[in-house]
């Protein structure tokens, strides 16, 4: 007797795992290397050299130069530009700025430019040609913008929805076997439904927080588009009917920030939203503040100074759908443990990888059999052989 | 029909171990989140629960 219920989870399990796993697989594989990011920077001999090693450039030490004449050296190497994100680092001195011909002006014609704040002198420009920035595209986006990256969003659901069916698979097929049964010695394909049912069960918590993180990573554009519309705008509401306020007026950072620093004590910026950009208003300066404990510090809250003025105008912590993705970015890409949890999370993409191609395998070699068959297969727990 | 309905295991048997597996991954997906220090050992120790879990089996139940 064959459960009509098992036979619709099988048909979930196989068809939300065969329209992601060549996505999947594509991002398991460029994902390996992404997690070894910093530590392949680092070996890679490209790591500057700073004036003040361990002084963050997020902070007030002595030493640190004003942030109004990192700007201006900023501008002097890309003349006419406007800023558009000033970026700090809690570890080391060194900072980014960002800068482009206009405050709206797309990736594309962005230029980030890394300086040390202790020395004032220019580190470089980020690579954008480098194998890993390469790889980080084809993860974020497959390099189609917006679209490619809320199709692999839609993959990440695939996936989840693989899982949740593959769990409900695991208990009939497991009905009369201990756990971790691996026959490996009856047939290949007993031992690859084997694997498949054991890796993905072990690793089954550790795949659904990173595919729903990465999905949630994925929303990262609307989320931003959201907050401005709502937040930001409710904050500046006093600015809407004025015009946008003009690089040649923009005042004393340095200023800003230390009114900023006035209404969050204690915080460190993470990043400075210039006027007009995705992360301000077209009249503030929008620093970016970090908790002051290490569960909140990824949880940030703007302060938005009058970018003409300098005068403190509102504060408001983010939203839940904003905190969600802050939250999402270090549970997706397992850095925040230092270099043991980064090497779990390396074993664990590899066991996803195995599930992905088992997965494939076991579809691949008997797909002209029919469902009823495959769901007999799973509720004998794979005794029963499949027949042509 | 009873003598095979004897052999099989009822869900909390099945799912046991693997909550188990999922709630201890868990933890160690959540402790380094909370802090340094002793959270990210850890988190070391929940997330090799997975891995050693499939290490054992490859050892201890292989056939």
């Amino acid at each position: 007797m064959i459960s009509p219920t098992i036979r619709i989870w099988y048909l979930v399990h196989k068809w939300s795992s065969l329209i992601c796993t060549v996505f999947l697989l594509m991002l398991c594989i460029t994902g390996l290397p992404l997690i070894f990011h910093d530590e392949i920077y680092r070996l890679s001999g490209d790591a500057p050299q700073y004036g003040m090693p361990g002084v963050g450039s997020s902070g007030t030490a002595p030493g640190l130069l004003p942030l109004d004449a990192m700007m201006a050296k900023a501008l002097s190497a890309r003349p006419g530009e406007v800023p558009l994100f000033m970026a700090f680092d809690n570890d080391h001195p060194s900072m980014t700025i960002t800068t482009a011909p206009r405050a709206d002006a797309p990736g594309s014609e962005m230029t980030i430019q890394m300086l040390d704040r202790s020395t004032g002198r220019t580190l470089g420009q980020e690579d954008e040609d480098g194998v890993m920035h390469f790889l980080l595209q084809l993860h974020t986006d497959m390099f189609l913008g917006l679209p490619g990256m809320l199709f692999l969003g839609a993959m990440g659901v695939l996936f989840t929805a693989a899982l949740v069916s593959g769990v409900v698979l695991y208990a009939p097929f497991m009905r009369k076997l201990p756990f971790g049964t691996l026959r490996t010695s009856r047939s290949t394909r007993l031992k690859w439904l084997d694997t498949h049912n054991l890796l993905g069960i072990v690793a089954l918590a550790w795949m659904a927080v990173v595919g729903l993180t990465g999905v949630i990573n994925t929303l990262e554009k609307p989320i931003n588009a959201l907050w401005q519309r709502r937040e930001l705008a409710g904050m500046t509401r006093e600015y809407a009917g004025k015009g946008a306020l003009p690089p040649s007026r923009y005042g004393s950072l340095d200023k800003a920030m230390a009114e900023a620093r006035k209404v969050l004590p204690g915080n460190n910026p993470q990043f400075i939203g210039f006027p007009g950009g995705s992360f301000s208003s077209a009249h503030h300066y929008a620093v970016f503040f970090q908790g002051d404990t290490p569960l909140t510090e990824r949880l940030l809250t703007p302060a938005l100074i009058d970018a003409e003025t300098g005068s403190f105008t509102a504060s408001r912590s983010m939203p839940w759908y904003n905190m969600s993705l802050s939250l999402s970015r270090p549970l997706h890409f397992g850095d925040y443990g230092g270099l043991p949890l980064k090497i779990l999370w390396a074993v664990l993409d590899v066991f996803t990888i195995v599930i992905l191609i088992t997965g494939l395998y076991l579809w691949l070699g008997k797909r002209r059999v029919s469902s009823a068959a495959h769901v007999r297969e799973v509720e004998t727990g794979g005794v029963l052989v499949l027949a042509e | 029909m009873t003598a095979r309905k004897s052999s099989r295991q009822s869900l909390w048997a099945i799912f046991g171990v693997p909550l188990a597996i999922a709630v201890l991954s868990t933890v160690g997906l959540i402790a380094a989140l909370t802090g340094d220090g002793w959270r990210d050992g850890l988190s070391w120790a929940g997330l090799a629960v997975p891995v050693l879990a499939a290490a054992w089996a490859a050892k201890a139940r292989r056939t």
